[in-house]
Formats: structure tokens, C-alpha cells, sequence
């Protein structure tokens, strides 16, 4: 066993684990943090994708011990003190998902693309294409997946809270 | 659900700590890197280590694409996403984003290092026929110190490089020439995936002629640089005929297999094609100075 601290959502968790302990494994079943998808084990589908210090990586081929000492964000962190972040807006907006599996990993690579330059408005449906290259939609929702990060680009400061 | 054999976990904080636990660690201790090609294979049990030597925080110690006087050095664990980015590597070696462009998606080159790249020694993988077309040197280190290998010697065989146990690929130089340009060219049968076949190619031209060649047939069997293309090449004048000839002969001498990603044929054939390609990029960027 390695005892790893991982900072996750800006909160350092502490936790005993095999070292074979795979990232993906550590955030859904050592802290339920159950928002993070556990799909193809292959790092072929993206829906594991979390930010590891701001940019996309699959969890499924990172070891929990490696994240340690790297900021890690998941898809429960985008919202904060139950204000949406616009990336989820945008999904909401533009019927980003259908049956929701890769709805974590792409939103979270949106917000790490939004976040990669100054005028994100700027951003051309192929760059958005592109950055989400590595993450398989099986519903095929491309192209509402891309509106809706494009949505996010050109709100950037929209705010809904959640509903109480 | 696919996780690796159990192994015990060392961290190591500088490249001289690394060879100390190789050193100490032995045969049965293998360096994670990025993870991108050591985690898949210890997940089918293609590998087994006892020890992981987890290199993650020499990423900024190993991360760097440098000219220093008449070679580019780049560091063993830069990163995918940053040899695509590199202008330096886009102006000088343009092979280098033309492979990066192709290899797996963002997401992965995000993590995955060219030292782990050139470390697994797939036949198929793409920076090592790059690093053979460049002529890079591939710098080894251990605690008894430093030696540098070209890719002839480097790659011993599928998944075996000459690196000993004690080692670790620490940089890769790639030489400059005046007059020098490279290519790489690549079919595989969808975004991200491994080649059916690819070709990468480098050619020096002097005074109308060709100074210097090397072609790297990738996933087709080929020795590690193509002889019989090179013969084809050195000499003559950089014209398509030359080009098409001396694919024509590389792919002729390669042994590609028959599998799921295309018969022994069309492999053959994509390689020569892909090789007369690469060379003529090579040259249109020579001939107008322009990278890419």
C-alpha cells in the first residue's frame, strides 16, 4: 500500500491505496466522486477525462499516486457554491447530451479550451472539434456537443444558480 | 475491468534519484513516464514489472525543446502536446508536427513523452521512425554516465531497445543541416490510431543533388532505416522519378504481415506511396524555404 494525497476540486484527500490504483478507480470508489466516467480502461474514449493541473488526461491511464502533487479537477468541480459554470450552461442550453457518459469528460475539455486562450469567442468549430477528438459521443451528438462548448465560449460569465 | 498486476510504487524526485533506484532496484524495475504505453501494456500483463520508478516529477528536469549550436536537444519527458507546439522543431525538423498531428488525440499527447515513446519501441510507432529519419541521437544515462545511440543501434527489436536496466533515456538530439528538410506521412484507418503504414523521410540537397537521405518505413517490417532506399537516393537529382524510385525500392525490401489493419499487399503499397510522398515534401520544403 502507498499512502497518496491527491488534490481534487482544491481539497487534499489523503487515502491508503495499492499503488496499481488507477486514478479514474481512486476519485469514484476510494471518494464517490462518481460524476468522473469509468469507460473503455484502453484510454481510447474519454470518458474518464479529468483536468490534471488545468489540462484534460484520462484517468483510466494515470496512476492515483502519480496524481499526487498535481491539482485535479472533475466534473464536480465546475459548479461552485451551486452556481453553474457556463460549460454546463451551455450543455443545458444546447442539448449537449443524450445519454450523458461522455458528458463529464467533454465538458471538462471544453472548459480547459475556454480556459487555454484569451478570446475563447475567437475559437473556430474546428479548434472545438479537435480538442474533443480523443472523447467518443456513442450517441454521435457531435455537433450539439460543439455548440454547446461554443455556447460556454460566448457567455462567459453566465451565472444560474441551482435551483434550492 | 482492466488494472495492472500488483508492483511496489518509488517515486523518484531528480534523474540521479531515478538511476539510483534502477540501480538498486535492478531487472525487475521499469520507469513510468507518461504512462500512456507502460499502464495498457501492464494492464494485459504484456508487462509485469515488480517495480514502477515513476519519473512524473522530472517532467519540468526533462521537459524542454532547445537549439543549442548545431543540434536541437529535447528533453526525454517533453511531452506530445509540446513537440507539436515547438515553432522551433515546426521550422527546423517539421517531422515532428507532422507525426505529432497524427499521434493518438489531444488528450493523450497531453501526457504521453517522447522518451516513453521511443522507450516502448513499437514498430509502430511513429517518433521513433521520426528520431531514425533525423538522425537524432538518443542520449542514455546511468550513474556511470552518459552515451548517445542512433536509432540503428538504439532499437534492438519489437518493444527491446538498448537501454540496460540501470539506464534512462534522458534527451534526444536531432543534428542541423543547411539544406536539410523532413516529412512524414501516415495512413491508419481512423484519427488517432496506430498506422497501417507511414513513412518518414529526411534529404539533404546540394547543388542539385542529394546529399543525404534516409527513409523510415513504418508497421511494414522494414529494417530501421531503408537502405535500399537510401542507395536510390544519394546522388541523384530530387526529382518525383528519383522519389518514386527509391520508395518503390524500400518498399520492395520491407516484410509487412497481414492483419486487421490491411493485407501484407496493401501495406507494401501504401508504404511506397507514402515514402514518394514524404520525400517530395521534404524537398518542396527545402526548395521554398518554407517549413510546412
Amino acid at each position: 500500500m502507498v499512502k497518496v494525497t491527491v488534490n481534487v476540486n482544491g481539497v487534499d484527500h489523503t487515502r491508503e491505496v495499492e499503488p496499481r490504483t488507477l486514478l479514474v478507480h481512486f476519485l469514484r470508489d476510494d471518494l464517490g466522486l462518481t460524476g468522473t466516467h469509468w469507460g473503455c480502461d484502453t484510454s481510447n474514449c474519454g470518458a474518464c477525462v479529468v483536468l490534471m493541473d488545468g489540462e484534460p488526461a484520462k484517468s483510466c491511464t494515470v496512476l492515483a499516486a502519480t496524481a499526487a502533487g498535481h491539482e485535479i479537477r472533475t466534473v464536480e468541480g465546475l459548479e461552485v457554491d451551486g452556481v453553474l459554470d457556463p460549460i454546463q450552461r451551455g450543455f443545458t442550453e444546447e442539448h449537449g447530451l443524450q445519454c450523458g457518459f461522455c458528458t463529464a469528460g467533454m465538458m471538462l475539455t471544453g472548459r480547459a479550451l475556454l480556459d487555454s486562450v484569451d478570446d475563447p469567442t475567437s475559437l473556430t468549430d474546428e479548434e472545438i472539434r479537435d480538442a474533443i477528438s480523443g472523447q467518443i459521443c456513442r450517441c454521435t451528438g457531435y455537433a450539439t456537443i460543439v455548440r454547446s462548448i461554443r455556447w460556454a465560449a460566448e457567455h462567459a460569465n453566465a451565472k444560474e444558480e441551482l435551483p434550492a | 475491468m482492466q488494472v495492472p498486476a500488483p508492483f511496489e510504487y518509488e517515486r523518484a524526485e531528480s534523474v540521479d534519484h531515478a538511476l539510483q533506484l534502477l540501480a538498486q532496484l535492478g531487472p525487475e524495475a521499469r520507469i513510468l513516464a507518461g504512462g500512456y504505453s507502460l499502464l495498457p501494456m501492464m494492464k494485459l500483463r504484456l508487462a509485469t514489472p515488480k517495480w514502477v520508478v515513476d519519473i512524473d516529477p522530472l517532467a519540468a528536469e526533462l521537459g524542454y525543446v532547445e537549439e543549442d549550436g548545431d543540434a536541437i536537444r529535447i528533453g526525454a519527458m517533453t511531452r506530445h502536446r509540446d513537440l507539436l507546439d515547438s515553432e522551433l522543431l515546426a521550422e527546423r525538423a517539421p517531422i515532428f508536427r507532422d507525426a505529432e498531428r497524427e499521434i493518438a488525440d489531444p488528450v493523450v499527447r497531453n501526457r504521453g513523452t517522447i522518451g516513453g515513446a521511443l522507450c516502448q519501441a513499437d514498430p509502430s510507432e511513429d517518433l521513433s521512425a521520426v528520431c531514425t529519419a533525423v538522425g537524432a541521437e538518443i542520449v542514455i544515462r546511468s550513474l556511470d554516465g552518459e552515451r548517445a545511440l542512433h536509432m540503428e543501434d538504439f532499437y534492438v527489436g519489437p518493444y527491446r531497445t538498448a537501454v540496460a536496466d540501470d539506464e534512462m533515456v534522458v534527451e534526444i538530439r536531432v543534428p542541423l543541416h543547411d539544406r536539410t528538410s523532413s516529412a512524414y506521412e501516415k495512413v491508419n484507418r481512423r484519427v488517432g490510431d496506430w498506422a497501417v503504414a507511414a513513412a518518414g523521410a529526411a534529404l539533404t540537397i546540394e547543388d542539385g543533388a542529394i546529399a543525404d537521405a534516409a527513409v523510415a518505413l513504418v508497421a511494414v517490417g522494414s529494417e530501421v532505416t531503408s537502405t535500399a532506399a537510401r542507395e536510390a537516393l544519394i546522388g541523384r537529382p530530387p526529382t518525383e522519378e528519383v522519389f518514386e524510385g527509391a520508395a518503390a525500392a524500400g518498399a520492395a525490401a520491407c516484410t509487412p504481415i497481414s492483419d486487421q489493419r490491411g493485407s501484407a499487399e496493401y501495406k507494401r503499397h501504401a508504404a511506397g506511396v507514402l515514402a514518394a510522398r514524404a520525400l517530395s515534401r521534404a524537398a518542396e520544403r527545402i526548395a521554398t524555404g518554407v517549413a510546412w
